[in-house]
Order: C-alpha cells, then sequence, then structure tokens
C-alpha cells in the first residue's frame, strides 16, 4: 500500500512542482495520472522512489517511511518498485537478456554482477517474461537493434524482473505511434492485474489513460483537482484539469470502440479493457 | 527594356555585403591592425640574431649534405632504441589505461560527490599542464637515468590523458540509463559494470589506442633528457655531429610513427 | 543449437559469449598481459630504486618550498619570449599548412603523387616532437628564439594540416559542384566553395595548437631554442629549487591562460 501526504517539491528556482499532494494507493489497481505539462506528473512519480527529492510530506509504503531512509535502506527500498520510462533507458550496448537482469541487481552481489552469473530462476523468469511480451528468442539482442515498442516491452519486464510491490509508469508511450502505444498498454494493465500489482502511470493522451484505468487521479499546477474511478471522468472534470477545450471527441465512448484482442503472443489472455460507458 | 538604372542609382538602394565572421568593422580591422603591430613589435624584442638566421640556410644545406646519405651501419643501437622506445609505449599505455578508470570515474560529475569531482579535475589539469619534459626530469632526478623515468612520465602523461576523455564521456552519457539502474536498487559498483561500462568501452578503448601510438612519439622526446628510449640515441647523435647517424635515427622515428598510427587505426576500425 | 533451442533446453542458463567468443577474448587478455609483461621484463628497472622513491620524492618538495619570490623579475623576460614563440610559431604553420592540406586531402589533391607528398610531409611532421626539432634547428640557426619558432612550424604543420585535409575530405560536394557548374575557375571554386566551408575548423584547430604550442614552447629552451625553458633547465641543473618553483608557477599560470582564452576563442566560433 503506497501512501502519501502532504507531498511537496519547490526547486531551487522557487517554482513549486507539487503542492502538498495526498492520496492512497491501496487495491491491485492500475492508477493513471494526467495533466497538463509542467503539471507535476513527472515529479510526482520520481519522488516516490526519490531520483526527486521532494521537499516536505511523507510518502510510506507499507509501514516504510521513504523519506527517512538512509542510501543503503532507499536502494533496498527501490527494489520494491518496477519503474518504466518514457525513453525507454534501456543500457544500448547490453542485450535485451542483461537488461532484463538488471531488474535483479538489487538482489545479487557484485561478483554476480560481473560475470553475469545471476540465479537460476532469474533467468528462467526472464525468458518467460520474453515469451509473455511476445520478444522470444531476443534475449541476445542489442537493445539498440530493437524497434521503440520492442524497447519498451523490455523495458516493461526489467521492471516485472524486479517482482515489484509498485509500479512506476512515466510516459510510457509518449514516444511511440497510435498502434503501439495501445498495444503497450495493453500489455502493461494486463501483467499489473495478473500480478496484482498496483501501477502509477503518467500519461498524457487522456483517451488512452481511460481506455486502460481504473482509477484517474487529475494533477494541475502540482495539486490534485481529481482523484476517482476512469468512468466519471467527464468534459467538466477534463476542463478543470486542462481547461477549456472541445472534450467530446477525447472522451471515450464506446460505441463502436471494442477493442479486439491484440494479434501474436499476447493472444489466449483476454484482454482486461475498461469501456467506460456514457 | 528594364529601367534597370534607376533602382540602382537611388540613395536607399538595395545594399548587401557578405557575412563575415566578425560582423563588426571596428573590431574586424582593429584585430587585423593589432596582429600587425604584434608581429612588428615582438619581431624586434625577440633577441634573434638576423646574421645568424641569414646564415641558417646554407648551414641547413650543409646539414642535410652532411645528413646523407643515412648512416644505418649503427643499427643494432638503434634496433635496441626502438624496441626500448615501443616497450616504454606498450607498459606506459597498459598502467595509464588502468590507473585512467578510478581517475575518470571521480572526474565525472554525474556520478561522484563534488568534492571528489572537483580533487580528481584539479588532479587532471595539474599533470597536463606540464610538458612531459618537465616530468620526466623530475623523475630522472629521483629514479636515475634510464627507461624507468621514462615509462613513469609516459605513465603520468597516459594516465592524465585518458582519464580526462573518460570522465567527459561518462558526462555526456544519456543521464536515463543510469537514472533506470538506478531505480533498481543497484549499487554503485554495480551502475559502473552494468550501464558505465558497457557504454563507455568502445571509446576508452579507441582513446587507449590512440595514446599507444602518442606515447610512441613521446617516448622519442624523454630520452633527451636521458629517460631513455630511441630519443636518447638521437640526443647522443646530435651532440656528437654525428648527423648522418642522426637522420637514420630521425627516418626510423618516422616509420615508427607512421606504423603505429596505420596500427592505431585499423583497431580502432576494428572496434567500431 | 540456436540460441533459441539452448534457451528452451536450459532455461536456467543464459550466456552472452558463446564459448568460442568467450576463449577469444580471454586469448586477447592473456596476450596482452604476456607483451606487458614482455616490455617489463626488458627495462632496466633497478628495483630497489622504488623503495626509497618517496624519501627521495619528499626531499624535493621540501627543497622546493617556499618559491623564491625575487626571482620572478627575472621570469617575466623569457616568458614573454616564450609566448612570442609560439604565437609567431603558430602564425607561420597557419601560412603553410593550409597549402599542404590542400594536397593531402583526396579531393582537392591534383594527383596520387602529390596526395602522397602532401601526406608525407604531414606525417613527417607530426612524428618528430617539437623538441626534437628545436634540436634540429639550433644545429642549424643557433640557440635563440629563432631555432624555437622554426622548431614550433615544423611541429604544428603536421596537426593543423591533418585536421584541416580531413576537414576539406568531409565538405559538402554538392556545393563545390554548384559553385564549379557556373563556371568558376579553379581558384574561385577554391575561394567560394570549399575555404568557407573549412574556415571555422581552421581557426578553432589553429587556437588549439596555439595553446598546445605555449605549453611545447616553455620546454624549447631545454635544447637552446629559446624562451623560459633554458632558465628553467639551468635552475634544475644548478639544483636552485625554489627558483625551479617559481618558474614553474609561471608556466602553469600562462599555460592556463592560454588554455582559456582557447577555450573562450573555440566555444565563439562553433
Amino acid at each position: 500500500m503506497l501512501k502519501i501526504s502532504g507531498l511537496s517539491k519547490v526547486y531551487p528556482t522557487g517554482t513549486a512542482a507539487l503542492k502538498n499532494v495526498s492520496f492512497i494507493v491501496e487495491d491491485p489497481k492500475v492508477v493513471t495520472i494526467i495533466g497538463p505539462s509542467g503539471a507535476g506528473k513527472s515529479t510526482l512519480i520520481r519522488c516516490i522512489n526519490r531520483l526527486v527529492e521532494p521537499t516536505s510530506g511523507t510518502i510510506m509504503l507499507d509501514d516504510v517511511d521513504i523519506l527517512a531512509l538512509n542510501r543503503r535502506d532507499l536502494r533496498k527500498v527501490r527494489r520494491r518498485m518496477g519503474m518504466i520510462f518514457q525513453e525507454y533507458n534501456l543500457v544500448e550496448r547490453l542485450t535485451v537478456m542483461e537488461n532484463l537482469l538488471s531488474g535483479r541487481l538489487g538482489y545479487v552481489g557484485f561478483w554476480r554482477t560481473y560475470r553475469r552469473a545471476f540465479p537460476p530462476k532469474d533467468v528462467v523468469a526472464a525468458f518467460a517474461l520474453l515469451e509473455r511480451v511476445g520478444l522470444s528468442g531476443y534475449q541476445s539482442t542489442r537493445a539498440d537493434a530493437l524497434s521503440g515498442g520492442e524497447r519498451q516491452r523490455v523495458g516493461i519486464s526489467r521492471a516485472l524482473m524486479q517482482q515489484p510491490d509498485l509500479l512506476l509508469v512515466d510516459e510510457p508511450t509518449a514516444s511511440l505511434d497510435p498502434k503501439t502505444s495501445r498495444q503497450i498498454m495493453r500489455i502493461l494493465v494486463e501483467l499489473a492485474h495478473e500480478r496484482g500489482t498496483p501501477a502509477l502511470v503518467n500519461m498524457h493522451d487522456v483517451g488512452l489513460a481511460q481506455s486502460f484505468a481504473d482509477r484517474v487521479i487529475g494533477l494541475r499546477g502540482g495539486e490534485i483537482v481529481f482523484d476517482g474511478p476512469a468512468d466519471r471522468v467527464t468534459a467538466n472534470v477534463l476542463t478543470e484539469i486542462y481547461g477549456e477545450e472541445d472534450w467530446s471527441t477525447t472522451i471515450r465512448k464506446v460505441e463502436g470502440e471494442t477493442e479486439k484482442p491484440a494479434r501474436g503472443p499476447s493472444d489466449g489472455k483476454d484482454s482486461l479493457v475498461r469501456e467506460s460507458l456514457a | 527594356m528594364m529601367p534597370t538604372s534607376s533602382l540602382t542609382d537611388r540613395a536607399d538602394a538595395p545594399q548587401w555585403h557578405r557575412t563575415r565572421t566578425i560582423e563588426n568593422p571596428w573590431a574586424r580591422h582593429g584585430l587585423t591592425a593589432l596582429a600587425v603591430v604584434y608581429l612588428v613589435w615582438s619581431l624586434a624584442t625577440l633577441e634573434i640574431n638576423w646574421s645568424r638566421a641569414a646564415d641558417g640556410l646554407p648551414r641547413a644545406v650543409n646539414m642535410i649534405l652532411r645528413m646523407l646519405p643515412p648512416d644505418f651501419s649503427r643499427w643494432s643501437l638503434l634496433i635496441r632504441g626502438t624496441l626500448e622506445s615501443v616497450q616504454m609505449a606498450v607498459a606506459a599505455s597498459f598502467f595509464g589505461m588502468i590507473l585512467a578508470v578510478p581517475l575518470g570515474i571521480c572526474g565525472a560529475s554525474n556520478l561522484v560527490p563534488k568534492p571528489v569531482y572537483l580533487a580528481a579535475r584539479a588532479f587532471i589539469i595539474l599533470s597536463r599542464t606540464f610538458h612531459e619534459i618537465i616530468v620526466a626530469i623530475f623523475f630522472v632526478k629521483i629514479f636515475g637515468f634510464g627507461p624507468l623515468a621514462g615509462v613513469l612520465t609516459l605513465i603520468v602523461a597516459s594516465t592524465s590523458f585518458i582519464s580526462k576523455m573518460l570522465a567527459e564521456d561518462i558526462e555526456n552519457m544519456p543521464p536515463g540509463q543510469l537514472e533506470a539502474i538506478r531505480a533498481t536498487g543497484a549499487t554503485f559498483p554495480q551502475l559502473l559494470i552494468f550501464c558505465v561500462s558497457p557504454q563507455g568501452l568502445p571509446r576508452y578503448l579507441g582513446v587507449s589506442i590512440y595514446r599507444l601510438d602518442a606515447n610512441l612519439r613521446h617516448s622519442t622526446v624523454v630520452g633527451i633528457v636521458g629517460a631513455g628510449g630511441i630519443g636518447q640515441v638521437l640526443a647522443a647523435s646530435f651532440s656528437r655531429y654525428d648527423y648522418d647517424f642522426s637522420l637514420a635515427i630521425l627516418l626510423t622515428i618516422v616509420s615508427l610513427v607512421f606504423v603505429g598510427e596505420f596500427f592505431s587505426n585499423w583497431v580502432r576500425n576494428q572496434l567500431r | 543449437m540456436t540460441p533459441s533451442q539452448h534457451a528452451v533446453k536450459h532455461p536456467e542458463v543464459w550466456r552472452r559469449f558463446s564459448p568460442r567468443q568467450t576463449l577469444l577474448r580471454y586469448t586477447w587478455y592473456l596476450g596482452i598481459v604476456a607483451i606487458v609483461a614482455w616490455s617489463l621484463s626488458n627495462l632496466d628497472i633497478a628495483w630497489f630504486f622504488f623503495l626509497d622513491a618517496h624519501v627521495q620524492a619528499l626531499d624535493l618538495v621540501t627543497r622546493m618550498w617556499p618559491p623564491e619570490a625575487g626571482y620572478i623579475r627575472k621570469v617575466i623576460g623569457p616568458l614573454i619570449e616564450t609566448v612570442h614563440i609560439a604565437t609567431l610559431g603558430t602564425a607561420a604553420t597557419v601560412l603553410v599548412a593550409f597549402p599542404v592540406a590542400f594536397l593531402a586531402a583526396r579531393n582537392t589533391t591534383f594527383n596520387s603523387f602529390t596526395w602522397f607528398i602532401g601526406r608525407f610531409i604531414l606525417v613527417a611532421s607530426r612524428s618528430v616532437n617539437t623538441v626534437v626539432w628545436g634540436l634540429l634547428f639550433v644545429a642549424i640557426f643557433g640557440p635563440g628564439p629563432m631555432a624555437g619558432i622554426w622548431a614550433i612550424t615544423f611541429r604544428s604543420v603536421g596537426f593543423l594540416g591533418k585536421l584541416v585535409a580531413e576537414a576539406i575530405e568531409e565538405i559538402d560536394a554538392g556545393v563545390v559542384e554548384a559553385v564549379e557548374a557556373t563556371g568558376a575557375s579553379r581558384m574561385q571554386v577554391l575561394w567560394i566553395g570549399i575555404l568557407p566551408q573549412v574556415l571555422p575548423v581552421i581557426y578553432g584547430t589553429t587556437v588549439y595548437r596555439w595553446d598546445i604550442n605555449i605549453r611545447e614552447s616553455s620546454v624549447l629552451g631545454f635544447v637552446g631554442a629559446g624562451g623560459i625553458g633554458i632558465l628553467l633547465y639551468a635552475a634544475i641543473n644548478q639544483f636552485m629549487w625554489q627558483e625551479v618553483t617559481v618558474i614553474l608557477i609561471a608556466v602553469f599560470g600562462v599555460v592556463i591562460l592560454s588554455e582559456f582564452i582557447s577555450a573562450a576563442v573555440r566555444r565563439r566560433i562553433t
């Protein structure tokens, strides 16, 4: 369970990126965070695993006060949070398998890391994940030889290799084309639900956010202006978050909108698609 | 008929002049004037023995005549000196490579805390300021004449060069990859192994190979102060006016460097 | 067995390199270690020197401190001379290096023979160290800054020429074609088509080399080719360590200053 209270971040330049943000994530749901650029979405996500140091507030992961941890304990806690990035952030010159195994770095010692001698169960898990995301056979391919969608699938797998208690996802589809974006979101949401892992997902695409989220949090100017189930995001809500706009085309209406099951290896599983009924 | 004259005759006719590197005409002409003044002043104040300089050309011709044909008869000395230079270059590059790793890592502001970074950078700057011949003299004073002083001098030069390149390379790495590895809970050594090393390795090796070639060139110079290598043979030959032997040595040095460069370029292309 | 088949049979094992690749890598490592061992073995290293080296070094450092302040007056003149040598030498280099670079660039040279000549000049210039050139020119011109200026020039031509030649080879051929298509003469093609494209490289490299030459000029005096090196060499040989410190600090100051100027100018150019 993730409990955030009174989280604030003020940069040395005086910009207040986050103002007194509070919310709780309890169930294994997919929570998307939406909001205009500069609303503080990225800052929020990065404060949770302290890639950015917040100015004040508390963040509790189960019983652990994240902001009070020293470096060693922080590392241990970071293992429990899998992060997925907008720019994939794979180590380009390493192979897919090594990128996957890097998710286990928090669990192995120095010499094993150097010799690349990870525990067998990790390697088995890695192969299983590769197959699940449709990248069987890619284990020895260098990361920089992959397409954007493929890289993000590796990124998702890397985060899941940590067997995390929480997924932190920063704009996973911002650099992808519309079709690949939907594929990635589908995989992400399916896997999160399969493993019962709550996920915090930053998105700038409202339509995509609504299609795949269980719960939506809207940020504006560093403050939460909406927090509720995805089907309660109306045009009014969007106006409050983003401003005046013709929202009728963005809000997902289900007529004519059916999520077809994906072709390929992610077949065989039911796509859990939230269709918001108007 | 086009009334061409009317347009260009007007007072406000469109003008165009080429863009120059220094736009301001005052700055541009001022700079040229400064250059001329400097030229005159420096040549006047330098203690140049113009008559001796005028003698220079016939002396040069005379020297060239004395140099030709190059004397390779003492080839065993030549070989020994060359071998010593090569050995110095290899050893210095190897140890320089190794020492450059910690120094380079400490010199990267995105990896280490500020005081460590500043200390490392200061060290690198200091070791690069002084010409290796000065460093060589100091090592000769401490360790005596011979290739040991030379190897140590070259190790200092190699370490500072490679570590500077390494530090800059690390600082130019895309920060996202470092962030991602840190986010998994990895320790600092793991970060080095799994992110810094694979990304920095090709350039590090390329720079080191280049340094091997450079050390070969520099090994000739440390010999002049007695720190071993073929430079020592060369200095000796000059002092004895054995100009034909000097030419032989110079030709050897040029071919050695040529081969070294060729080899270094080939290896770096293989690494790509 | 392909990697995928292997993965299916042994999913708990994954190796980045095949056994053959691993063998190759370790052979390389072994080879390198062997070469290094060989290079160290033949050197006449008197290992016992290392034992008291730190004592010697400490002794030296204590003798060098504090710097002899009054000495600074003697240093200024030669320091300025050093800067002159570097500056005039670099200036002369530009004049010589550009035509040579022209010959050494495949797309502007006249034929294979001239290309080879150009390349040879550049390699010969670069292979011989500034100080060694200094030795040569002292023998020709006698001791003094004249020899130093020639030494700087002869060495720098190789440096500047190589980089400019590479820049010439990398120019946009389309631009040259366009100029040629207007019916321009060879000289005009050079002036309008090629020169503007390589001018930034010439400026940047010249300033960079000037900065390096300041360092080089500071030691030319060791072979008698003028500059502060003469003073330094004399001071070291006479064991006047505190004066040595003054000279080193002065050299340090000038080098840092020149690096600063060079970096600032190059930043403004690019």
